[in-house]
């Protein structure tokens, strides 16, 4: 009972050898005798050691191979997800995904989970780090490191008996010495606990505030880390600045000059209005403030635009261009958005039906006023004045009134050549809501015909 | 010095000049394991006031090139990278000449260590670990010059593939990105090797700790580390995988670096010797600044019986082997021109060697191919003012080799209205001195500080260390009689 007790005490029996022969030859005994927990100690990897010790070949090799496949996998998936999945993308005309051109990074990334697992692995293995170890605390040990060799058989053992380890390394030792157990160490202060768990938890918050951004909605403006160009010392425009004296950070032109392209001289070319009369404003056309009299709106067109048939024809493929997908190819009103507008019920929305220009009211307006509407819109009708040059919105002026004239009859008239089929056109209020369909051509005789 | 124990290699005592017979590795009558630890644990146990005088000297004038470097550093991000000569057509200066540079030299470490270790070669054990730390600070140097190459430094981490608010990935079919993972794989291993490789040392350097603050930054970095022979089990089982996992690593990594060219299309860059030549360069220049640095450090700090003149002596055979690979590679360039039957191939050697740079290529020539055939005489390999020489004649001349591959094609490409001829600016030349600085700095920290030998590996070599009661029938006293044949594990 006594040796129990003492077994309790002591972490082990150390056993000093000054060379290799002799702890070699000591550790084949301790090894013969059936002790598990022990080992030997060296400055160096003693040859022919571990069999001596009747170590067994350790797993590490299995470990490495596992991870270094790991990392093959690793390697082609992460370039097959990102360069053929996920981010596809055409580089001289290569595959998104070939091989040869995977193997170097592949084989890298191989390297590097390989190595990496044979470092930690052994760390692992060898259950280091391991900084508070009993053996550290007897000075003698120290030595072994440096130039000489231990064996140390534990307490822990089942079989162990200390008489009988030290008469066991007896033969061969130069010295032994019992290792007591590590009494010494202190309990870790209270605020290095508190310090820690306090860092612990603050190492979650880039985490938590990683999640929060990722899936929290927020009204302001991402934070720029790098905000590059975003910010540039200049003013920018429609800003103010006290610098100059009007306030305004943007300069009018010089007196006296026109910028280019803002001669505007010929105002019955440009703004559809008697020479010298007030230029209306660059404003949706409102029938309210803008028709009647408070402008001279031209009743027939500018001195600058000749009427013939190449005018019209011009008008004709703008107004195919610009206006027919509204208006419909005949100026019923029928044409493709129209339809899909109808369809969908677009009113409820604020949708304004396009004009049929047949109607009256469409004929009621001057030149002057559908040029007007033409550059800058009424009601839905946004204005067309930066895509359609001046003398092509009179060309499809010029068309509008040919429209007018040839299709807003409501039956045959007398006057028609012979021979020319005339068929009234019809308007919006004949389409049918069930039989309006984006699918119909837009204002096409022959469909509108069949909504009737 | 000249004593050598014939016991440690040799299996008949024999003298010095007998061929067949190796000197041995640790000379000197007496040495056993604790005048090996001695010997290199007492360089970094020297205190502070009484350092090596020479040492502060170097540590001094290296620290001031590294602050020097450091400014630069911050005037080229603040201002751009218009401050350096890159330009029009040459776009790729003096940073990738550096780049390539000094992670050329970075191969000489690894290349100890772990193809040496893998072929049995146990001379290595008294350079491998300053070569290893070589390799780092190497690394450090080249890894830096890409870096700071990329002009906006702040989004360096575009080149790794991180997920990001732009849902875009790096492009893996450029060799640019294999040279990121190459690269950054290699400085890590090496980091890893060169450290797991400490361990025992820096263990030893604990239980020799004087005071309490190196015995516990010695104690944490040693990781509790006992000598146990079942974690040195499984710790050279882990350094052999190493060493397996790092030679074709090493030999991968400036095959990388030369794809950077040779996958590009332009003439003088597009040829497949690439990768070979590349690597027999890097191993050429990394065995000249072992060279550079080993001749000083075993002179100042007493080791010349670890690191003796058979080393040195070994590695001017190795420098004169690869500067004739690197000369062979010169030469079969210029035949695979000729015999290729490219005009624009054939117009590019000829104008590396006769056009606006002829100078550049002629010192390359000269410091690569020539001036290192001295060592095929065996006294010049004993002169260490002729190994000095040469080793740095080696470094210029591999610095230039990299400077003409790099420049002399960019400035003559397929266009010859954007012919130009590339000039350094100050910022080039004073930012790669400073990078010498960031390599000193870190080297002598190195030397003054960290195990320089690797003492537990020398001790191995050592024939105390080998047991041979049982096998041999006999007995071997430490540095004993000259007739005593010592046993060799690794025979």
């Amino acid at each position: 009972m006594s040796d129990q007790k003492k077994n309790d005490e002591i972490h082990g029996v150390v056993a000093y050898f000054d060379d290799v022969d002799s702890v070699m030859s000591a550790a084949r005994k301790v090894r013969d005798a059936g002790y598990k927990k022990w080992d030997a100690y060296t400055p160096f990897p003693v040859h022919g050691i571990d069999e001596a010790m009747g170590t067994k070949p350790t797993i590490l090799p299995w470990i490495v191979l596992g991870m270094g496949l790991t990392g093959m996998a690793c390697g082609l998936l992460l370039q097959w997800y990102t360069n053929a999945y996920d981010y596809v993308f055409l580089i001289s005309g290569k595959p998104n995904w070939s091989l040869p051109a995977n193997i170097p990074v592949t084989f890298e990334v191989v390297i590097l989970f390989s190595a990496y697992t044979a470092f930690f692995a052994m760390l692992g293995l060898n259950k280091l780090p391991h900084l508070s170890n009993p053996l550290h605390k007897l000075p003698k040990f120290r030595r072994v490191t440096a130039d000489r060799f231990a064996i140390c058989v534990e307490a822990k053992d089942p079989n162990f008996d200390a008489d009988r380890v030290r008469a066991i390394l007896g033969a061969d030792t130069s010295e032994m010495e019992d290792c007591p157990v590590d009494t010494s160490r202190a309990a870790l202060p209270l605020w290095f606990h508190a310090v820690m768990a306090l860092v612990t938890c603050a190492t979650f918050i880039p985490l938590s505030l990683a999640v929060k951004g990722r899936f929290a909605t927020s009204e302001k403006p991402r934070y720029h880390v790098w905000p590059d160009m975003d910010f540039q010392r200049k003013r920018k425009t429609q800003t103010g600045w006290e610098g100059f004296e009007d306030g305004r950070s943007m300069r009018l032109p010089v007196e006296g000059t026109i910028p280019r392209g803002e001669l505007r001289d010929d105002f019955e070319l440009y703004f559809g209005v008697a020479q010298g009369s007030s230029v209306p404003p660059r404003a949706t056309y409102d029938a309210g403030s803008m028709g009647g009299e408070k402008h001279e709106w031209l009743q027939s067109f500018p001195t600058a635009v000749v009427v013939d048939e190449a005018l019209l024809e011009r008008g004709r493929e703008r107004y195919g261009i610009y206006c027919g997908v509204c208006h419909g190819a005949q100026g019923n009103g029928l044409g493709a958005v129209a339809l899909r507008a109808k369809a969908i019920d677009a009113e409820q929305w604020g949708w304004v039906s396009p004009k049929a220009l047949q109607s009256d009211s469409a004929k009621a307006y001057t030149n002057g006023e559908l040029f007007h509407i033409a550059s800058h819109g009424i009601s839905s009708m946004k204005g067309y004045g930066s895509q359609i040059t001046p003398k092509d919105r009179w060309a499809i002026v010029a068309f509008v009134r040919a429209i007018q004239a040839s299709q807003a009859l409501p039956k045959a008239p007398g006057d028609l050549p012979e021979g020319v089929d005339f068929e009234p056109v019809p308007t919006i209020k004949d389409v049918r809501l069930s039989e309006a369909s984006v699918d119909a051509p837009a204002g096409g005789t022959e469909p509108a015909g069949e909504a009737r | 010095m000249t004593i050598t124990d014939p016991s440690a290699f040799g299996s008949q005592p024999s003298g010095e000049d007998d061929p067949s017979v190796r000197p041995s590795l640790v000379e000197g009558v007496n040495e056993d394991f604790s005048s090996v630890t001695d010997a290199v644990a007492g360089i970094a146990e020297i205190p502070v006031e009484r350092t090596n005088r020479a040492w502060i000297i170097c540590f001094a004038i290296s620290v001031s090139l590294l602050g020097m470097l450091g400014m630069l550093i911050l005037h080229l991000i603040t201002t751009g990278v218009g401050v350096w000569g890159n330009n029009n057509p040459a776009y790729w200066g003096w940073p990738i000449v550096n780049f390539v540079f000094w992670v050329g030299i970075g191969h000489a470490g690894t290349l100890i260590s772990a193809i040496l270790f893998l072929t049995r070669q146990n001379w290595r054990t008294g350079v491998n670990r300053a070569a290893e730390a070589m390799t780092i600070f190497a690394v450090v140097c080249a890894g830096m010059f890409p870096g700071i190459h990329i002009g906006r430094v702040w989004v360096a981490y575009w080149l790794f593939p991180l997920p990001n608010q732009m849902a875009m990935w790096p492009n893996f079919r450029s060799p640019l990105l294999w040279d990121v993972f190459a690269v950054s794989t290699y400085a890590s291993v090496s980091l890893l090797f060169w450290y797991m490789g400490m361990v025992p040392d820096l263990a030893t350097f604990r239980d020799r700790a004087v005071n309490n603050t190196r015995r516990i930054a010695y104690g944490i970095f040693s990781l509790g580390w006992t000598g146990s022979s079942r974690h040195w089990h499984v710790y050279e089982r882990a350094y052999l995988l190493l060493a397996a996992l790092a030679t074709p690593l090493v030999l991968s990594v400036h095959s990388v670096v030369s794809f950077d060219f040779a996958v590009s299309q332009l003439p003088g860059w597009h040829t497949t010797i690439f990768p070979p030549y590349f690597v027999a360069g890097a191993i050429f220049s990394g065995f000249a600044m072992v060279l550079t640095l080993m001749i000083p450090a075993r002179q100042f700090f007493g080791l010349k019986h670890i690191i003796t003149m058979r080393h040195i002596d070994v590695m001017c055979r190795i420098l004169m082997a690869t500067g004739l690979m690197v000369g062979y590679a010169y030469s079969i360039e210029f035949f695979i021109a000729w015999y290729g039957g490219v005009q624009y191939e054939s117009f590019a050697f000829v104008n590396r060697a006769f056009g606006n740079y002829w100078w550049a290529y002629w010192i390359m020539v000269t410091c690569n191919v020539i001036i290192p055939q001295l060592f095929w005489s065996k006294k010049l390999r004993a002169n260490l003012w002729v190994v000095m020489i040469v080793s740095i004649t080696t470094n210029i001349g591999m610095w230039f080799e990299r400077f003409v591959i790099a420049v002399t094609s960019l400035s003559r490409d397929f266009v010859p209205s954007s012919w130009g001829y590339f000039s350094p600016t100050w910022v080039d030349v004073t930012m790669f001195i400073g990078s010498f600085g960031l390599f000193f700095t870190l080297f002598l920290l190195f030397l003054r500080f960290l195990p320089v030998v690797a003492i537990a590996e020398v001790k191995t070599v050592m024939p105390q260390a080998h047991a041979h009661g049982e096998d041999h029938g006999e007995s071997h006293s430490a540095g004993g009689s000259a007739a005593a044949p010592a046993s060799r594990h690794d025979a």
